[in-house]
């Protein structure tokens, strides 16, 4: 059933979370907060060197420590067959993953984890981590993604020959693979251009900086039935990742869905739970890990830096008509960096003639890149989105016209073969020309920069349940972690079909062995996935409902229609009955057929694609490279909003993180490969007062593929901000930089540089 | 590691414990006396989700050790609420959606709440400044700092 | 017949030695996957496993029974997540 058109009661209004006074009263409980009986403290040993042959692992001394009670290397974990897969929200091969949480034979990175300890205390485990003996051979690093690719650069891989060229390579190199999208001709393409802009764009490494590092509590049990209480992205992608690495039955597996504290991707995979299931296997205890923040940052996926050449020729008229990229991704120790999406999201947003992207997945000695928000997206939209600000220039043409004029529309095709359908850029473009933002003067001495971004958003499998307890009450339970709010949202979207007010559906997370596989929550897909899963649950109801009403009164079931949370009967010839509302009904479930219960399980197909405009006037201080953030609107089509002040909250995130990307956040490598600021002091995310008020602008455009409309939102806000910010300080200064951060460090460079 | 005897006000009840000398008080909150709603978000002091009031100041409790406690009154998450009743700073977070995964959330309340006790009436720009040691990585702060204003402007009798 | 397009390079071209158009008698997702491994090798397989498809413009991440009309075109396109 389909309500975009109706009246609608409790879905778009701004009810408080069912879990919110747990979580302002500190009572709700995280991944390292609980305890058990006998619980050991489990601790890894990380790789100091970039790259480096693991010669022996002698930990005769660390065992022998007070307290310790099992230590655990790669040797106390099956070898993984080759197996390409998509692990978490990106390519990996198993194997990869296999060895990422446990070094084999060679360190890839300063943080790879080594070996493992579990100990009665703390500090017995830090004193036993300190006696393990590793003879390493160190080998040369690199880190940059140019110099990996460079002839001669130090290989980290003598089985990567890169895929996607033809003849396929005799040697073994650091490019894992090479991805191309073409569409038209675009030689031809720039043969025609009136006006043509080319730059060199390049990024620097960014961390998703939950604040939330993570752990786990894993117990195996003396009856070879595994218990994990973690945070995470997916809790069915932790007992299946969890299975495969150790080679256990997943049916063996219970994981129980903590809070989680933040994730933005880089929770949708794992690293400490095999480990703490295989030290409690070996220790016969339960065995409770957490990362410190210098584990995060040394030992966990961020995304990618990346280095891009771009070429966009257009018409005296600001017709695109031809747009080249090549991008160049890190994707950390092993293969797998967003580099198609990253490929496909740039141009995304454009009706282009001739287009040609060519991508390399780079490997290099730093973590695995694990998804950022949009991944891949980001970092191209930074080339495409500041070479188009110069390119509006040099046309003397206003940059938003030339988004207008160029915008992807319904029926748009892409240049990676998607067809554009139910998008909102062209409203989203109107509302944004109109905004007093924008239609404002910019204040003297200040920049005003405006930039675009674009995710596909995903479906994909979700389950959940409805049940109708005794009283009435309505229970709700879906598989979706819920990472910023969705729990209310799908409480919202059962009491609407219901016809009830929301304070009487109780909405979970249910675990592993409750409820039906849900994949991860991530790809913006949960409000619509879930969603639809839970809407279509309660609809099954809504219909059990009136059977059993048609069955009390003894009339027809079509004589009977549901409203506003009772049956009635369906006009004065089905008879003059009492309404029956759910309580009534529950209290006669026995006499009806048995519990009131539906579970739904879904694949989803038609997620939304979603579109977002970012405006943002900065003021900068040339003496100190300073960039002020003064006032700040990020506009963006969100289909129905649901719950909007989750919504704005999705939008006002992201756009934060992104203005961290800009200015601020960055991985600093010393010579030695070694990473000189694995903490918040140095690795600068915003604060407070970094940061004006961000205004949300939401422009409903329903998806018509989702019964209430909803469209993925968390993701778009992040693509954006960075060629905002940086089109802004061109405008305000002449500097046209290409490199993040855009710290004062560089800024001071450039200013001298162009004195 | 001989462990010591502390005795400190915990949210307004004395309470005694056992620590080691190394432990520092956000380590003795979680797992000696069983407050896990102060957390560890790095352990040096940077983002401010272990944030508690000490003998009236705001302080990060993994930069205090917890036989530093000794004889102090402190504050911690679970004490801001009056038991079942939500003080007006945790209600107006609720109500403008200032939390998102919640994880910061204990240690901005807190701080929040040594804000409001020095300053009834901040500006925009003093709680940022003020807030500016409390990590958040969701919100991008926007509901937060309105949530906070709205929270004072209650507390001085001048709404609901 | 349904015309498949190869998007992305990856290793599909390697599979299909150099073609990147194609048409294919396939009526379904599943059966197109079924003739992809049988033309070319180790194709069906990587479509299954690590790609998505477009049909006709629209994103089709997993489903056996999307169904192929006598003109579709379909392109195969790297499978999309998130963060």
């Amino acid at each position: 059933m389909n309500y975009i058109d109706s009246n609608l009661k409790v879905v778009g209004t701004r009810p408080i979370r069912p879990d919110g006074i747990d979580k302002v009263t500190g009572r709700a409980v995280y991944s390292a907060d609980t305890r058990a009986a006998g619980m050991l403290w489990g601790k890894i040993l990380r790789s100091p060197h970039a790259h480096a042959r693991i010669i022996s692992i002698d930990t005769s001394k660390a065992e022998a420590v007070p307290g310790v009670r099992a230590v655990v290397t790669a040797a106390d974990f099956p070898e993984i067959a080759s197996e390409e897969a998509f692990v978490g929200e990106g390519p990996m091969n198993f194997r990869d993953l296999s060895t990422n949480i446990m070094a084999r034979t060679k360190v890839l990175y300063e943080g790879h984890a080594l070996a493992a300890v579990a100990a009665t205390t703390p500090a017995a485990a830090d004193e036993a981590l300190a006696l393990i003996d590793v003879k390493y051979e160190v080998l040369p690093y690199v880190i940059d993604v140019d110099e990996a690719m460079a002839d001669g650069a130090p290989v980290l891989h003598d089985d990567m020959f890169t895929a996607g060229v033809n003849p396929k390579p005799s040697k073994p190199s650091n490019i894992a693979k090479v991805v191309t999208f073409k569409k038209g001709d675009a030689d031809a393409g720039f043969a025609q251009a009136d006006i043509i802009v080319e730059g060199r764009y390049t990024t620097k490494p960014v961390h998703q900086g939950y604040i939330e590092p993570h752990a786990c509590l894993a117990t195996y049990n003396p009856d070879g039935q595994v218990t994990i209480h973690a945070s995470s992205q997916g809790h069915f992608m932790i007992r299946a990742y969890t299975a495969k690495l150790l080679g256990l039955d997943m049916a063996d597996i219970r994981v129980n869905p903590a809070e989680i504290g933040g994730g933005f991707g880089g929770k949708t995979l794992i690293y400490l739970e095999p480990v703490a299931v295989a030290l409690s296997r070996k220790s016969g205890k339960p065995v409770k890990m957490q990362m410190t923040r210098e584990d995060v940052f040394r030992g966990s996926g961020p995304t990618s830096g990346a280095s891009m050449d771009i070429k966009i020729g257009a018409k005296k008229d600001g017709t695109i008509v031809a747009a080249k990229q090549v991008l160049r991704f890190q994707a950390g120790a092993f293969a797998g960096s967003p580099i198609g999406p990253g490929c496909m999201c740039g141009f995304a947003l454009y009706d282009i003639e001739n287009v040609d992207v060519l991508g390399y997945d780079v490997v290099s000695n730093r973590p695995k890149v694990a998804a950022y928000r949009a991944p891949g997206a980001p970092i191209t939209s930074f080339a495409v989105e500041s070479a188009l600000d110069d390119l509006a220039d040099k046309l003397g043409i206003d940059p938003l016209e030339l988004r207008i004029k160029n915008a992807a529309k319904n029926g748009t095709k892409t240049h990676y073969g998607v067809t554009h359908a139910n998008i909102g850029f062209e409203q989203v473009l109107a509302v944004t020309k109109a905004h007093p933002h924008w239609t404002s003067p910019v204040a003297p001495g200040n920049g005003r920069g405006i930039a675009m971004g674009f995710w596909f958003n995903i479906g994909g499998e979700s389950s959940a349940t409805v049940h109708v307890n005794e009283d009435g009450s309505v229970t709700a339970a879906t598989g979706s972690p819920d990472i910023g709010g969705s729990r209310a949202s799908m409480g919202m979207m059962v009491a609407e079909v219901l016809g009830i007010t929301v304070d009487r559906v109780r909405t979970t997370v249910a675990d592993t062995a409750s409820i039906g596989f849900t994949f991860l929550t991530g790809g913006s897909r949960v409000t619509f996935a879930t969603g639809m899963a839970v809407t279509q649950a309660a609809e099954k109801v809504v219909e059990d409902l009136k059977r059993r009403a048609a069955q009390t009164w003894d009339i027809p079931v079509e004589a009977v229609e549901w409203r506003d949370g009772m049956a009635y009967p369906a006009g004065s010839n089905a008879g003059a009955f009492e309404p029956l509302d759910l309580a009534a009904l529950a209290l006669k479930a026995g006499r009806t057929g048995g519990p009131i219960n539906a579970e739904v399980s879904v694949n989803a197909q038609g997620a939304g694609a979603g579109f977002g405009a970012h405006i943002c006037d900065v003021k900068v201080d040339k003496e100190t490279g300073h960039v002020e953030i003064v006032r700040y609107t990020a506009l963006q089509d969100v289909g129905k909003a649901i719950h909007p002040s989750y919504v704005e909250g999705q939008i006002q995130g992201g756009a934060v993180q992104g203005i961290g990307w800009a200015l601020s956040e960055e991985y600093i490598y010393n010579a030695k490969g070694q990473l000189d600021n694995p903490g918040f002091l140095d690795y600068r995310c915003p604060v407070a007062s970094d940061v004006p008020m961000i205004e949300a602008v939401l422009v409903e455009v329903p998806n018509p593929r989702h019964p209430f409309g909803a469209r993925g939102v968390g993701e778009v806000p992040i693509v954006p901000p960075m060629a905002a910010i940086r089109n802004a300080i061109k405008h305000a200064t002449g500097l046209q930089l290409t490199d993040l951060p855009m710290s004062p460090p560089k800024i001071r460079a450039a200013s001298d540089a162009a004195a | 590691m001989a462990r010591q005897h502390v005795t400190a006000t915990i949210n307004g009840e004395e309470t005694d414990f056992l620590c080691e000398t190394q432990q520092t008080l956000l380590d003795t909150l979680r797992d000696v006396v069983g407050l896990t709603g102060s957390k560890e978000g790095c352990a040096s002091g940077d983002c401010g989700a272990c944030s508690i009031i000490m003998d009236g100041r705001l302080v990060c409790s993994c930069l205090v050790l917890g036989v530093e406690a000794e004889g102090s009154t402190i504050t911690t998450i679970e004490g801001i609420a009056d038991g079942e009743k939500l003080h007006p700073i945790q209600q107006k977070f609720l109500e403008h959606a200032a939390l998102q995964c919640g994880f910061c959330t204990p240690g901005l309340i807190v701080a929040t709440k040594a804000l409001l006790d020095e300053n009834p009436n901040p500006t925009e720009t003093e709680t940022r400044y003020w807030l500016a040691g409390n990590l958040c990585r969701c919100t991008g702060y926007d509901k937060i700092i309105r949530a906070v204003m709205d929270a004072a402007a209650v507390m001085r009798g001048e709404t609901v | 017949m349904p015309t498949v397009v190869l998007s992305s390079g990856g290793s599909c071209r390697e599979l299909t030695g150099g073609l990147t158009t194609f048409e294919v008698e396939a009526t379904t997702f599943r059966r197109l996957v079924l003739e992809l491994e049988q033309r070319f090798p180790g194709l069906g397989k990587q479509v299954e496993e690590s790609m998505a498809v477009a049909i006709d413009g629209e994103i089709f991440q997993d489903a056996y029974g999307a169904v192929l009309k006598p003109g579709s075109e379909i392109v195969l396109i790297p499978k999309i997540g998130g963060g």
